[in-house]
């Protein structure tokens, strides 16, 4: 195998060469019919997503198979030698997988079979069924050759320039369909009684967009297989999802997605001939669907993540700053604390520790991170004082918990053993307007500057 | 050719495709139970795509230990089954796993997330064994079409006995045991999770232990009859059982039943079928038709059955019972006119009353056809004799109105005692009611309401 591969370097560059910059009439031709299906899949995907019916997508394409072989039959046939015109088969395809999906409705409707299973048993039945009439093709005598095999795997190279144009010219013609009825179908995605209300034919829109659906799946089967072609429609809209939170926006993207797959699948499979097209569409689909998943702006992990992370670094930040303040408190006396009294006094770690239940690890983070922002530094004896920009911070910080502790004491009948929890929560997220009506409210109650801890101090205690 | 001229061939070889048939069939039909139940049907077909990755990994795996000489030639295939059985159920676990992170942390709705997660591991798997196809001797069709008809070749010693009698018949001895053990933890968990969870039964424990199950028995089936197969055994036998009863160790044994009957239903009509319906379109020389195939057709023709002809839940026997119950108060109707009119013409010599009573006679003839049927019905009974609008009450149909009348009058008087409804009212309800009260709630009506002798509007209250 190591050999074989290193001699086909050479070639598999050159293929490569001419894969990327279409040099090939056909992988220009079956490029741009397949970017067209990915276009469309995307734009349908979306709606189809959204009503939580992608899935019914895999149905279709897996009872379109008996369909295929029967329309193969009946053609060879009729008139032999025309079994294998694609929209002989498509035809075939159309019949039984929208006879599959009225089945599914049918079990739905008249058994007590949840909508899963129906799924699951019409897939089973018209998979089986057509595996059958599948090697009856294979043993008539012009069937070995059909190639019908290519619409359970998919070979997007076996497709001639008629095929292409049937599929760009339908994809074109499904994309614009649903630009058309856009509003009408985000009204159904979103609101079905509403639309109702509205006076849209609800029923009628559902099933052109069954309709559509079932469109882009079979004419997808070629190019991507019956096993794998649902993720046409299912994997770009999902992904296009953790980008935006605006329909129109994430159709687009769903779009433009599905587009850069199938282009990306067509492209790499003409290099590498021994890729699959549709398992390589499927797979850069899905590594799309990856980087959503990670980077995607309005619901991806990672800025997901690193929102959480900055809140709890604030929030770490501002403990750590009101545990300095009243650490320094009792040093003050009777005096009042100012940003410039409170930068005289040095801070022990270890006393500083003791002011808050903090894991020790966490302790050195947040004490590090503090000298980082320079809110904290370290002076000539190794020990730690505020700085000018720290003092204020803290000042800040107690302010906010003090507020909303004498608001819990004085305007609601928390045990006052409770409050400093109570405040503990509530501090991080107090935005200045808050703070503000809070002063006016309690006016009566408060001093000049920052007012007293209306508690003993836990840490303070100790000392 | 009779239909059963290919069945004077019947060989042994038959016999035994029958039996491994059923015995992968009942193997997977006993997890698929619970599925069903679970509602994660789809959960199956997932995985039984996406453990051909874990196959592949298998293959890998020993194939490299043989190429680093840690396991001799001998035992690479002993070897590569368990590790093909673990693979797949890794994979699998993993899938379900993948699912419901991606519904947990990345918000996607849950048949998206099982859509996206099964076709971009059976994209890898699939282009992984295309990659490797020519060193590891492994075809993609066999994996998914099987070969059933080629395992009994494969036998064990000089026994005689097929290896995947022996394969099949294991996993469907461990999946009878767990379900006999694990039965009530299964059942609770299955029917109600909440309270599963209360007693103490760990819900993640069971999900995943029954996924790694599922990918167990799907692999160890569809190594030797092909995952079309197996898709349909899991879900549709039970399905089947599910329409046919409310007792789930009932349904269990029933699924077991619908398995092994499909296999052989599925054998017998591959081998005539085809022929005879080719023959009958006139396309020569189709002998018989995949078996795993046929297999599946035929559970689902076992569904279809079931759907259309259960007793309790089966289309035809509501439609039927509905039609019952409609021609019986369409007759009780006719019966309570009439004995109305005869009760008026006791009261008072009036004649209009006469011609009143021709009218309605008249006009139950051009009323529905179902009140014309019940006429019918009941001057076959002899409640009624005479014809056309000259029909007269005998005594047994007297008998029968005057209790339909008692229910009618008791119903209103009840109704007045014990609701504050305009009188209009009470008529329109006691019509409906008066057709589904028995003697024994007449008989309490009666206490309740100290046995009056005339109702609301006046009327005597029949004995």
């Amino acid at each position: 195998m190591c050999d074989s591969s290193l001699l086909a370097v050479d070639s598999l560059w050159e293929l490569f060469a001419r894969a990327i910059s279409l040099r090939d009439y056909n992988t220009r031709v079956v490029l741009g019919g397949t970017t067209m299906l990915g276009i469309s899949g995307g734009l349908v995907g979306t709606f189809l997503v959204l009503r939580k019916r992608a899935l019914a997508a895999d149905v279709v394409s897996h009872a379109a198979l008996p369909g295929i072989a029967v329309a193969f039959l009946l053609a060879e046939r009729l008139a032999p030698g025309s079994g294998r015109s694609t929209s002989v088969l498509l035809f075939g395809a159309f019949a039984s997988g929208l006879l599959g999906m009225a089945m599914t409705l049918a079990i739905r409707r008249w058994t007590r079979i949840k909508e899963d299973a129906a799924l699951a048993i019409v897939l089973g039945l018209f998979f089986g069924l057509g595996m059958a009439l599948f090697t009856v093709v294979q043993r008539t005598k012009t069937g070995n050759a059909a190639g019908l095999s290519n619409f359970i795997f998919g070979k997007a190279a076996s497709m001639v320039a008629s095929d292409v144009w049937l599929i760009g010219v339908v994809s074109v013609v499904i994309a614009m369909l649903c630009c058309g009825v856009f509003k009408e179908f985000s009204l159904l995605c979103f609101d079905e009684e509403f639309a109702a209300a509205r006076g849209y034919r609800t029923m009628l829109l559902d099933w052109l967009l069954t309709l559509m659906a079932v469109t882009v799946t079979l004419i997808g089967l070629q190019s991507v297989g019956l096993l794998l072609v649902v993720a046409l429609l299912l994997i770009p809209p999902t992904a296009a999802r953790f980008w935006t939170n605006d329909l129109k926006v994430m159709s687009w993207l769903a779009a433009a997605i599905g587009g850069v797959s199938c282009a990306g699948g067509v492209v790499l499979s003409a290099a590498f001939p021994k890729l699959a097209a549709g398992a390589v569409i499927v797979l850069s689909g899905a590594g799309l669907f990856v980087v959503s998943l990670v980077f995607g702006k309005e619901r991806g992990l990672w800025p997901k993540w690193s929102l959480q992370h900055q809140f709890e670094q604030r929030i770490g930040r501002s403990d750590l700053l009101r545990a300095c303040y009243e650490l320094l408190e009792p040093i003050h006396g009777s005096r009042e604390t100012t940003q410039e009294s409170l930068t005289k006094y040095e801070i022990d770690d270890l006393e500083l520790l003791a002011m808050r239940q903090w894991p020790s690890g966490r302790f050195q983070k947040l004490v590090s991170s503090a000298v980082r922002e320079r809110l904290l530094e370290t002076n000539s004896t190794g020990g730690y004082q505020l700085t000018l920009r720290g003092a204020a911070e803290a000042r800040d910080a107690v302010r906010r918990h003090r507020l909303w502790e004498i608001y819990l004491l004085t305007q609601t009948d928390l045990d006052p053993r409770l409050v400093d929890r109570g405040a503990d929560g509530i501090e991080h997220v107090l935005d200045p307007q808050q703070l503000a009506d809070l002063e006016r409210q309690l006016d009566s109650h408060l001093p000049q500057g920052i007012p007293p801890s209306p508690h003993p101090i836990a840490g303070a205690a100790i000392n | 050719m009779s239909l059963f001229a290919p069945l004077q061939t019947w060989t042994s070889l038959d016999t035994w495709i029958i039996l491994i048939g059923a015995l992968a069939a009942m193997a997977c039909a006993l997890p698929g139970c619970f599925l069903l139940l679970r509602r994660q049907s789809l959960m199956g077909d997932a995985i039984s795509h996406t453990s051909l990755l874990g196959i592949v990994a298998a293959f890998f795996v020993s194939h490299w230990l043989v190429e680093a000489n840690v396991i001799s030639p001998a035992t690479e295939l002993s070897v590569r089954h368990v590790a093909m059985c673990l693979g797949a159920a890794i994979v699998g676990v993993l899938s379900a796993w993948m699912t419901e992170s991606l519904q947990k942390f990345g918000n996607v709705e849950s048949s998206a997330a099982l859509g996206v997660v099964f076709t971009s591991l059976f994209a890898l798997g699939l282009l992984l064994i295309r990659a490797v196809a020519d060193d590891v001797h492994i075809d993609p069709d066999c994996v998914l079409y099987g070969a059933i008809e080629m395992a009994p070749l494969e036998t064990v010693g000089a026994s005689g006995i097929p290896r995947a009698v022996f394969v099949t018949g294991v996993v469907l001895v461990i999946n009878l045991l767990l379900t006999v053990m694990l039965f009530k933890e299964l059942r609770l968990s299955a029917f109600d999770p909440a309270l599963a969870t209360t007693q103490g039964i760990p819900a993640h424990v069971m999900h995943y232990g029954l996924m790694g199950v599922t990918a167990m028995t799907l692999v160890a089936a569809f190594e030797s009859v092909g995952s079309i197969l197996v898709i349909a055994m899991l879900i549709i036998p039970p399905a089947t059982a599910y329409l046919l009863t409310d007792r789930l160790p009932r349904m269990i044994g029933l699924s077991l039943l619908i398995a092994a009957l499909s296999s052989v239903l599925g054998h017998v009509s591959a081998l005539t079928l085809p022929t005879m319906i080719a023959e009958s379109v006139g396309i020569p020389d189709v002998h018989d038709a995949s078996t795993a195939g046929m297999m599946a057709a035929a559970a689902g023709f076992l569904f279809v059955s079931a759907m259309l002809l259960g007793p309790k839940y089966g289309l035809v026997s509501r439609v039927w019972h509905r039609l019952l119950l409609r021609l019986r108060i369409a007759s009780e109707d006719v019966l309570g006119g009439l004995y109305r009119f005869e009760e008026s013409a006791a009261a008072s010599a009036d004649v209009s009353l006469a011609t009143e009573r021709a009218a309605w006679l008249r006009s139950l003839t051009t009323q529905s056809w179902l009140t014309r049927l019940a006429t019918w019905v009941l001057l076959r009974r002899r409640w009624l004799i005479g014809s056309g609008s000259d029909v007269q009450l005998t005594d047994a149909g007297r008998e029968a109105a005057r209790t339909l009348v008692r229910s009618h009058r008791l119903w209103e008087s009840f109704l007045a005692k014990h609701f504050v409804l305009g009188t209009g009212r009470f008529h329109e309800s006691a019509e409906q009611v008066e057709h589904f009260l028995d003697p024994a709630l007449l008989a309490e009506l009666d206490q309740d309401l100290d046995r009056p002798g005339v109702d609301p509007h006046g009327r005597a209250i029949p004995n």
